[in-house]
């Protein structure tokens, strides 16, 4: 089972034997990968028929679920982690989404592509829709509602109340790069955030 | 969407059903009242092959009305199959190729069970309504004796719709050791006011037709036909949503294409009703439908904060399902279940299927539904021996 690159580096802030919850799941490759690899236990969340059905048959404990509405299912710090991994993008309400996770978790993993980055920023100013390999999508066919530049969506993190504990940058192919704090938000084509919820 | 696949290839073919009597003598059925039954038969069935390590067995779990007949045919005229043959059978996904199933009549029933209607045999009378009330748990109780009967210690899976997912939770629950998985359809683990006011006119109905004799109508010969016939007409709409019955039935009329305009059977669902109702008479007992109902009502696993921490220590897996149409247990109530269970942190899965067909879609074949079924039973089936090894 391969991992994608943003869940690889997300699987090294997920401390061994911590209770996770994957919201937005897919197949549930990251959350078994955890469950072997890591002796995790959790439960993924995912709402696409076959991919569920794909989890389940892979033995991930997963909860059918949408994201934007029903959170609430799940109790106060009730996991260790909570993970969203490239969905957030694609929520209704990703302010209320971030503030469940706050809730949820002890520590929250987020990962995003960054609108801000450099090309998108080119292709705009060009006058046209940005698309890429992290928006492959047409802008009138595209699950990504609600995208952010990183000096935004770190705005969000704050008035949410997370606090930014670690920040991964990557490139278009997902692989890691130190970029300076000052360029993140024009030369990364992704962002992996560690947060923790401010007490 | 739904059909009833019944080619003779994916048959469990004919069965026999077999009754056995577990409790006796020095060893009665003592109940979690503290009640004690001298006496229990039980019927049951088995399909597919019990394997030489004995750990493919899946238990099933009937809901209110049902039997033992889960699957297959009595006899080669025999026009209605078991009541979840769509489910279980060779490719289907509770895969008598490969797992070994078994289905009993419960305790409280009347189709080949010790049940209210069996004859007390301190009296050699009828039970009647001196048959002690039941609890969920005793019927666990009993579906275990049969299984220390049959020679089989482990169960892969216990698997059930309505009352029969409240069995599968309980024993779940109480026996999380003995249960490799669970699987709850359409199930409650506590009823609302709601629910419990549709099975208390139900009860109505049959303790005050006259025929009811105070529940001596065995003994004295008389048989409460309408309250009877009439629950299950009530309950019959409950089963079903307003979207299915007017799929089916609409306002269609039953004769012709005018109304006659009476109050006998004029539209097509009212001879659906009728009919149902009637067919209940020759195979269920007004004295169960009491005690079964019953049954459902004062169940409460949850109500012990920490019902789950046997479960969650050994980690068992459920997988509770629940459909979109059904507003006799809508979603809510699945929900309610998978939260306390996520709660305690058991490994658990949930799905709501998009059905049309209200409560009763748990027996009819729903291509989501059924491969949702058997992606579980298929890991729990791998896992199996991985489990073994780390013990």
């Amino acid at each position: 089972m391969t991992l994608r690159p943003d869940q690889t580096v997300v699987t090294r802030f997920v401390p061994n034997g911590s209770r996770v919850l994957d919201l937005g799941c897919g197949h549930g490759s990251l959350m078994r990968h955890l469950m072997d690899r890591r002796g995790c236990t959790g439960t993924g969340v995912e709402i696409d028929p076959d991919a569920v059905v794909d989890a389940i048959g892979k033995g991930v404990p997963l909860i059918e679920l949408d994201i934007d509405r029903e959170l609430d299912q799940f109790g106060d710090k009730s996991y260790d982690v909570v993970i969203l991994s490239r969905v957030l993008q694609a929520t209704y309400k990703p302010r209320d989404v971030l503030t469940e996770m706050a809730r949820i978790g002890s520590r929250c993993i987020v990962s995003v592509p960054n609108f801000g980055y450099w090309r998108h920023r080119w292709v705009l100013m060009r006058g046209r829709m940005p698309m890429s390999r992290e928006l492959p999508h047409a802008w009138y066919d595209t699950p990504n509602i609600h995208l952010s530049t990183l000096a935004d969506l770190e705005d969000l993190f704050d008035v949410v109340g997370l606090d930014v504990w670690e920040r991964r940058l990557s490139n278009p192919d997902g692989r890691q790069r130190h970029y300076p704090a000052r360029w993140a938000n024009v030369m990364a084509a992704n962002a992996i955030y560690v947060l923790t919820p401010r007490s | 969407m739904t059909s009833r696949p019944q080619s003779a290839e994916d048959s469990v073919g004919i069965v026999e059903q077999c009754t056995v009597r577990l409790f006796e003598g020095e060893r009665p059925l003592v109940l979690a009242s503290g009640a004690v039954l001298a006496e229990v038969d039980v019927a049951y069935e088995t399909y597919g092959t019990l394997n030489d390590t004995r750990d493919n067995a899946i238990f099933i779990c009937h809901a209110l009305t049902g039997d033992a007949h889960a699957a297959g045919l009595h006899r080669d005229d025999d026009h209605r199959p078991g009541w979840w043959d769509t489910m279980i059978g060779p490719g289907k996904p509770i895969d008598t190729d490969r797992f070994f199933v078994i289905a009993d009549n419960l305790l409280g029933g009347c189709q080949g069970t010790t049940g209210p209607a069996s004859t007390d045999p301190a009296t050699g009378r009828p039970y009647g309504l001196d048959f002690p009330l039941l609890q969920i748990a005793d019927f666990v109780t009993v579906h275990r004796a049969l299984l220390a009967h049959l020679g089989v210690e482990q169960l892969l899976s216990v698997v059930g719709g309505s009352m029969g997912g409240m069995q599968a939770l309980q024993w779940a629950l109480s026996f999380p050791e003995q249960v490799g998985s669970a699987v709850i359809i359409a199930a409650s683990s506590r009823l609302n006011a709601q629910n419990i006011a549709f099975s208390a006119v139900a009860r109505e109905s049959i303790m005050r037709d006259p025929g009811f004799a105070g529940g001596r109508y065995l003994e004295v010969g008389t048989s409460p036909d309408t309250g009877l016939s009439i629950a299950r007409m009530m309950a019959h709409i409950t089963y079903q949503s307003e979207a299915g019955m007017n799929q089916k039935f609409g306002r269609r009329f039953q004769f012709g294409e005018d109304a006659r305009r009476g109050f006998g059977v004029d539209f097509a669902v009212e001879s659906y009703l009728d009919h149902q109702g009637r067919v209940f008479l020759s195979r269920f007992d007004a004295l169960s439908y009491l005690y079964l109902t019953r049954v459902m009502d004062y169940f409460d696993p949850f109500a012990d904060d920490d019902a789950a921490a046997a479960l969650a220590e050994v980690g068992s897996p459920c997988l509770v399902l629940s459909f979109d149409s059904d507003w006799r247990f809508d979603t809510s109530h699945s929900r309610a279940i998978v939260r306390e269970l996520e709660r305690q942190r058991v490994p658990v899965s949930f799905r709501e299927i998009r059905s049309p067909w209200g409560h009763d879609s748990f027996l009819l074949t729903i291509d989501d539904y059924h491969r949702t079924v058997a992606a579980f039973l298929r890991r729990v089936a791998e896992e199996r021996p991985a489990k073994e090894t780390r013990r």
